[in-house]
């Protein structure tokens, strides 16, 4: 436990320390872009609960903790250690050890000609140029402290960009390994992904840990659609039960771009994902598919920002949640409809399922319509598992766990439904079988009182 | 030995007692028919059967194979070799008939101590099965009952019957909202499975069911009792009479 002037003069040693050193410090506008997000930290502070934002969210895990880059900079990894995390069949595999890139960790052979995919450090030492027009011009550090303090440690993490008019038909997948340092670590992972005019590609970002620790892994993905394309991003958050994650993924989207981003939020203790597209072309369409399964006492909070700033397009936003033991889940949808967005389409649904009587779920909906032909829907429900599907499915011959395991799996297919066939979908469909598997286990193992719907439906609210 | 007999039962459902001291004995071959008016108790008897655990049960003993069944759970009863063909079978999306009826199919021969069956062994049974019960295919990869009419979910309730083989089928008012097309493809199947190691018990408010699918014995059911078993005639002298009769009957028969 520190105080608000202990963790302040620990970050200030450690953002002095880091901007003499880090990848571009000789770039005036890096290090200008670098000094105002800091700035604008020690301004803000870590939100609290009184933040409307962050009102289900206590964050004092990490504000309490003096968190330190990690020192061991160089941890290596051997492939054996790595193995469980290889996926078959995408295009490349880069893997950042604490927000580092590890070139020989890393498997870049299967890129189409043209793409590029680097460390950020590097291209920010070896091409500033492609850089500078899109690093921070699309995340706003006003928003919240976290995105201001990655800002300020911004260094490593994935560049990549896509030339006009080229098709990546494998994903391309970036791996975020975390590891136990002797004292609390924290690491600020930062991509930046450029998708040119009628480019298509898949995007996979996978958060992991080896070990035990107190980690803390604070990230940002920009990621800029042009002009028509078609993009997939895929947010896996599996690190082990006492990480502290908070991600903000910012999307801009040009006229008539098709973006789908998958959020999988499966481990960690306290973990927040933003994810903020703007529809700034007309025309443009997003989808937000989520799916965010808790149990003992994790805390998993979904925040979405949906900026309809332009004509005619389209967003639909499914979230589906599965809280077991004492965990608590947290859905914040919004959606600003600016003045001159007419012909919007909106639409939100959240569905959660609570396993167990200490399970919960805060879910709030937020509409800001200052446009007039709109049209806008959002609806939420929370259940439990139908006693009546369970009872049939036992009838049938099927034991209760495996029946238990079969309704949830059920429930987050809805989920992976969403998710185009392929390597990724296998990856992430494997995972959540995983996990699901742990739930439907006895009741009293998971922690908490197993309750049976004996015969209340789904309880609509708004 | 009998393969079902129930003695002296007695249920309650919030304290309420619905069944009021049943005996009932069915062996392998025969097919039983209860029939009765609505509230009798039909459906729970049915459902206890089943194992369905809101139904309590204050008094009595009913024995399965010469097992105790009351204490099997419901997975375990269905192992046991019994099927009940719910009045209302409930719709799961996300789970495919196809899917689920070959995991309902694999965990019996798991406990029989049987092979599993794979996706590819299962589709020849499958699909000899749907056309005994005219189901287009395309529905066996939409979600259990989904979207499905009602004369369609009692025909997959029967498909299940048909394909898990079971030793006792006991059938819940399986005819109420069939038109007379899907009642007689549902009656050809039920007769299909007709077999001197099997036995039924068909529950049914009308007595038109029992036209198309004979039964052995009939017993009537009021108020929570059996008041009278016969012979296949006796539903006709229940549809002729109507079960006030009855009714009027068992209202003297017991004490207030």
């Amino acid at each position: 436990m520190i105080t608000a002037t202990q963790q302040l003069e620990s970050y200030l040693e450690s953002f002095s320390e880091f901007e003499k050193l880090a990848a571009g410090h000789n770039l005036p506008w890096l290090r200008k872009l670098r000094r105002e997000a800091f700035a604008r930290f020690c301004e803000v502070g870590f939100p609290t609960t009184h933040d409307e934002d962050w009102r289900f969210t206590n964050v004092s895990a990490i504000a309490q903790t003096a968190f330190r880059l990690t020192r061991n900079r160089c941890v290596r990894l051997s492939q054996q250690e790595l193995e469980p995390y290889r996926v078959p069949g995408v295009a490349c595999q880069l893997v950042f050890v604490n927000g580092h890139f590890a070139r020989e960790l890393s498997l870049l052979s299967n890129l189409p000609p043209g793409v590029k995919v680097n460390s950020l450090a590097g291209e920010i030492s070896d091409n500033p140029g492609a850089i500078e027009p899109h690093l921070g011009r699309y995340l706003e550090i006003r928003r919240d402290a976290f995105c201001a303090l990655n800002t300020a440690f911004v260094e490593d993490g994935a560049y990549v960009h896509i030339p006009r008019g080229t098709l990546v038909e494998e994903p391309i997948y970036l791996l975020f390994v975390s590891t136990a340092d002797d004292a609390p670590s924290m690491s600020h992972p930062r991509n930046l992904i450029v998708a040119e005019e009628d480019s298509q590609a898949t995007f996979v970002e996978d958060y992991v840990s080896l070990d035990g620790g107190t980690v803390f892994c604070n990230t940002v993905t920009e990621l800029v659609a042009g002009d028509h394309t078609v993009l997939s991003h895929y947010m896996i958050e599996r690190e082990h039960k006492q990480a502290l994650n908070i991600s903000t993924l910012r999307i801009q989207q040009g006229r008539s771009t098709n973006v789908v981003s998958h959020s999988v939020l499966l481990g960690g203790a306290l973990v927040r994902n933003n994810v903020h597209p703007v529809l700034a072309g007309e025309g443009g369409e997003c989808l937000i598919n989520g799916l965010f399964i808790g149990n003992g006492g994790q805390h998993l909070d979904n925040y979405m920002l949906v900026e309809h700033a332009s004509q005619r397009c389209g967003s639909r936003q499914f979230y589906n949640g599965i809280l077991d033991g004492h965990a608590h889940g947290v859905f914040h949808g919004r959606i600003i409809v600016h003045k001159d967005a007419q012909k919007t389409d909106a639409k939100q649904t959240n569905r959660n399922l609570l396993l167990s009587d200490d399970a919960q779920i805060d879910t709030k909906p937020q509409l800001e319509i200052y446009a007039d032909d709109v049209k806008c829907t959002h609806g939420a429900t929370i259940g439990q598992i139908e006693g009546d599907a369970l009872f049939y499915l036992r009838s049938r011959g099927i034991d209760e766990v495996s029946a238990r395991k079969l309704l949830l799996f059920a429930f987050a297919s809805e989920c992976f439904d969403r998710m185009k066939q392929g390597p990724v979908r296998k990856h992430v469909e494997g995972l959540i079988n995983q996990c699901l598997f742990q739930l439907a286990k006895a009741p009293d193992a998971a922690g908490g009182t197993y309750r049976e719907n004996t015969g209340r439906k789904w309880e609509e609210i708004g | 030995m009998s393969l079902l007999e129930i003695k002296n039962l007695h249920v309650k459902v919030d304290n309420h007692e619905i069944l009021k001291g049943i005996d009932l004995r069915v062996n392998a071959g025969e097919v039983h028919s209860i029939m009765g008016p609505n509230g009798s108790g039909k459906s729970t008897l049915a459902q206890v059967l089943a194992r369905r655990e809101t139904y309590a049960v204050s008094a009595g003993e009913v024995s399965y194979n010469g097992k105790d069944l009351l204490a099997m759970k419901p997975e375990e009863a269905a192992c046991e070799g019994i099927f009940i063909a719910f009045q209302y079978p409930v719709e799961i999306p996300g789970i495919s008939n196809a899917y689920f009826l070959r995991s309902a199919l694999n965990a019996i021969r798991k406990y029989r101590g049987l092979d599993e069956i794979d996706a590819m062994d299962f589709l020849p049974l499958f699909r000899e099965k749907l056309k005994l019960l005219d189901m287009d295919e395309k529905l066996m990869n939409r979600s259990v009952n989904e979207g499905f009419s009602g004369g369609e979910k009692k025909r997959n309730e029967i498909l299940q019957m048909a394909v898990l083989e079971p030793k006792l089928a006991i059938l819940d008012e399986t005819d109420s909202g069939l038109d007379i097309d899907a009642l007689r493809i549902v009656a050809q199947g039920v007769n299909a499975m007709r077999s001197p190691e099997r036995a039924m018990v068909v529950v049914t408010h009308y007595q038109r069911l029992l036209n198309y699918i004979v039964p052995d014995f009939v017993h009537v059911l009021v108020d929570g009792r059996i008041v009278r078993s016969g012979g296949p005639a006796l539903a006709l002298e229940l549809e002729e009479k109507g079960y006030g009769s009855m009714e009027a009957d068992a209202r003297q028969a017991t004490p207030a």
